[in-house]
């Protein structure tokens, strides 16, 4: 199944904005992180298609995932 | 005397006169300082039914005992005045460094009453105090007469200024400070322009007592440590300033676009604080003794200076439906320029498009300026127009509730008691709403930041969907954010600190012995001082409320499709956890478990006639 990911502030660094992974079926946002070398302390906010989500949730086909650093506030 | 400076500078403008008294401390305590003891003070002197922009109404420029100190981001001021936007208690609060230096001349505050018969400065060294002449000011922007006044007073002042808007009474006027530092909510530079006073420099030599030096040192080392280890604090806010929320808030579905019209911007990323960073940002422009540095300086063609910061970005940008980024930082050097609020200047402008849109605004009206969504020229040109009231600047200087009422449909207008929402759409964040619908301050996100447990997930994280927990959450936040406010320093400390932090920096820096409770405990009466004063001022709890736009009709798309903002739901818990009755006013048993009982505003009456 193929999974689009959003990186943002530094975790972009070196590894882009925008990608799309493969990934076989029954994976998780776990696999998604450690595909792309992001330790799991550096994962603040993780959203599944823009609402919360779990590093071991079933991922769909189609799903967007988004990752953040710890962040801001304003 | 330890913490406080002792003193509070009295200048009437009509007789040219001042005075020096001395700080009532234990009511200061009580009260912490800041916003607390300020509104405190206001109830007393001041009548809630005053006209906000009649000599009546007093001004009050007041710190914190721990403004001035050595703890970490404890340079700031506030302005407690009645508000001309929403005719509720307005505190207004900026960093920068001037209330550090207004506390190194030996005053906790100035209070300024009456009206000048012409345009004044006060310039204050230590305890020489001057009534001057401000003439050769009166029309100038912000930088120009802040460069004018540290050349004609003493080196290395601090100015503090309205700029043209605020002369011109613009209900959205701010009071800047160190250039681009603004109290910029609920038009308090108005105030300061109906009294005709201009500035007030401010340079001091003196230093803060401390009650026990050592001990202080002690907790500032290790909240400083809180605060560099802490994720938002230590590396999120540094790194990116406020504005790497964009992101973050459009990904979640609440990022409120083309007048809340939507909650999602398909240019999110062009006006984000990555590409900031990437393209505009010139260098960090912190507040005294900041470690967390959040503050931006940036520059785009010819135009460079403090700024922009996320609500800034998002007033200018996806709210007018704006993805230039250049444009929007340009905006916020006119609004920096003009005195004018950068979320309620932005906001304004934004319910004017739609008015437009909707064919309420007439093409004779714009004078040539296009007031389309997504005109990033046009919201550079509106806002000086605003700041000086020209043509539809006129109208639009007397904020979006105003505006939108003067063409008979004031529910175009997103705002809660006149004031402009900020950037973030409560209908996907519930327990965010519910601050904003009981903000003693009108639409506001700095009384009680929801989106912290919501969608940062700090301390923890909570659906930001459901009700549960939230009306308690609220309150929590409201009460520790008052007492922060009180106490001087920023409330970003609070991503990394708790309501025990701040209590162990007060008590050595004051020598009281609050606990974390206490702390919470004045920050609650501080929340019911405030209320009691909207309250006579005839701000009623059926205002507690937001706009029906999200309480009725449904994010449109993206990932909080669907959803409205269910007030209804919890005002009953938040009032009932309040200890207030069900209409939404304080109990008498409240007040007095309080100590809310010796007030010049009756108190007592206010409960017990309107139940
Ligand atoms: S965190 Fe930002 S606003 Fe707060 S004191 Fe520091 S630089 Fe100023």
């Amino acid at each position: 199944m193929s999974i689009k990911v959003r990186l943002f502030a530094t975790l972009r660094n070196g590894r882009g904005k925008e990608l799309i992974v493969d990934l076989e079926t029954n994976r998780t946002p776990n696999e998604v992180i450690n595909g792309l070398d992001i330790p799991t302390e550096d994962v603040a906010i993780l959203l599944v298609n823009g609402r919360d989500g779990t590093l071991d949730q079933l991922l769909q086909d189609g799903d967007t995932v988004s990752i953040f650093p710890p962040v801001g506030g304003g | 005397m330890y913490g406080y400076a002792g003193k509070v500078l009295r200048v009437n403008l009509k007789e040219r006169s001042w005075k020096v008294e001395a700080l009532d401390v234990e009511k200061a305590k009580k009260y912490i300082g800041g916003r607390g003891l300020g509104t405190k003070i206001l109830t007393e002197e001041v009548s809630p039914e005053v006209e906000p922009l009649s000599p009546e109404n007093k001004l009050i420029f007041i710190t914190g005992p721990l403004s001035g100190t050595p703890t970490p981001t404890g340079g700031r001021y506030m302005v407690v005045t009645k508000s001309p936007l929403t005719g509720t208690v307005a505190c207004s609060n900026s960093g920068g460094y001037w209330g550090a230096e207004l506390k190194f001349s030996g005053f906790d505050m100035v209070i300024v009453e009456d009206k000048a018969d012409v345009p004044v400065y006060l310039n204050i060294v230590d305890d020489q105090i001057e009534i001057r002449d401000a003439a050769h000011l009166w029309g100038k922007v912000v930088s120009e007469t802040t460069q004018i006044l540290e050349k004609e007073c003493a080196e290395k002042a601090k100015v503090l200024t309205i700029g043209p808007a605020g002369e011109k009474l613009s209900r959205l006027a701010s009071i800047m400070n160190d250039y681009s530092r603004a109290a910029g909510r609920s038009g308090v530079g108005a105030v300061m322009g109906s009294k005709n006073l201009k500035a007030i420099v401010v340079k001091g030599s003196q230093k803060v007592q401390l009650f026990n030096h050592d001990q202080l040192k002690e907790v500032v080392s290790n909240c400083t440590k809180k605060i560099r280890e802490n994720g938002v604090t230590g590396q999120g806010l540094p790194a990116y300033g406020t504005a790497v929320l964009v992101n973050i808030i459009n990904e979640n579905g609440v990022f409120p676009t083309n007048n809340f019209q939507t909650a999602v911007f398909d240019k999110a990323e062009e006006i984000s604080g990555e590409t900031l960073a990437e393209k505009y940002l010139v260098k960090k422009d912190p507040c005294y003794r900041c470690p967390i540095a959040c503050g931006r300086y940036c520059k785009v063609d010819d135009i460079e200076g403090g700024g922009p910061e996320y609500e800034t970005i998002w007033a200018f940008g996806s709210d007018c439906g704006v993805s230039d980024l250049g444009a929007v930082i340009k905006a916020n050097y006119w609004c920096n320029e003009m005195g004018l609020d950068t979320i309620s200047a932005g906001a304004t402008i934004a319910a004017a498009m739609e008015l437009y849109e909707k064919g309420y605004i007439k093409e004779d009206e714009l004078n040539g300026v296009g007031l389309e969504f997504g005109n990033a020229e046009a919201v550079i040109e509106w806002t000086k127009r605003m700041g000086l009231r020209d043509g539809l600047g006129d109208k639009l200087a007397e904020g979006s509730y105003r505006l939108a009422e003067m063409y008979g449909v004031p529910e175009y207008s997103m705002t809660v008691k006149k004031q402009e929402l900020p950037a973030y759409d409560p209908r996907g964040i519930q327990g965010h709403g519910l601050q904003y619908a009981t903000s003693n301050r009108g639409g506001c996100h700095v009384r009680g930041y929801m989106i912290s447990p919501e969608i940062l997930g700090l301390p923890e994280k909570l659906d930001r969907f459901t009700l549960e927990g939230k009306a308690l959450w609220a309150k929590i936040f409201q009460d520790l954010t008052a007492a922060i406010d009180a106490s001087g320093l920023c409330l970003f400390t609070s991503f990394a600190m708790g309501a025990q932090d701040y209590a162990d920096m007060l008590n050595a820096a004051v020598g009281t012995d609050f606990t974390a409770q206490d702390v919470l405990d004045a920050g609650e009466r501080i929340w019911n001082i405030e209320k009691l004063f909207n309250l006579q001022a005839g701000i009623d709890p059926s205002q507690d409320t937001l706009p029906s736009r999200l309480l009725n009709e449904g994010i449109p798309e993206g990932p909080s499709q669907g959803l409205v903002h269910r007030l209804s739901e919890l005002l009953p818990e938040y009032y009932s956890l309040r200890g207030w009755d069900t209409q939404g006013i304080p109990t008498v048993d409240r007040l007095n478990k309080l100590q809310i009982s010796e007030s010049a505003l009756t108190t007592e009456e206010v409960a017990a006639g309107d139940k």
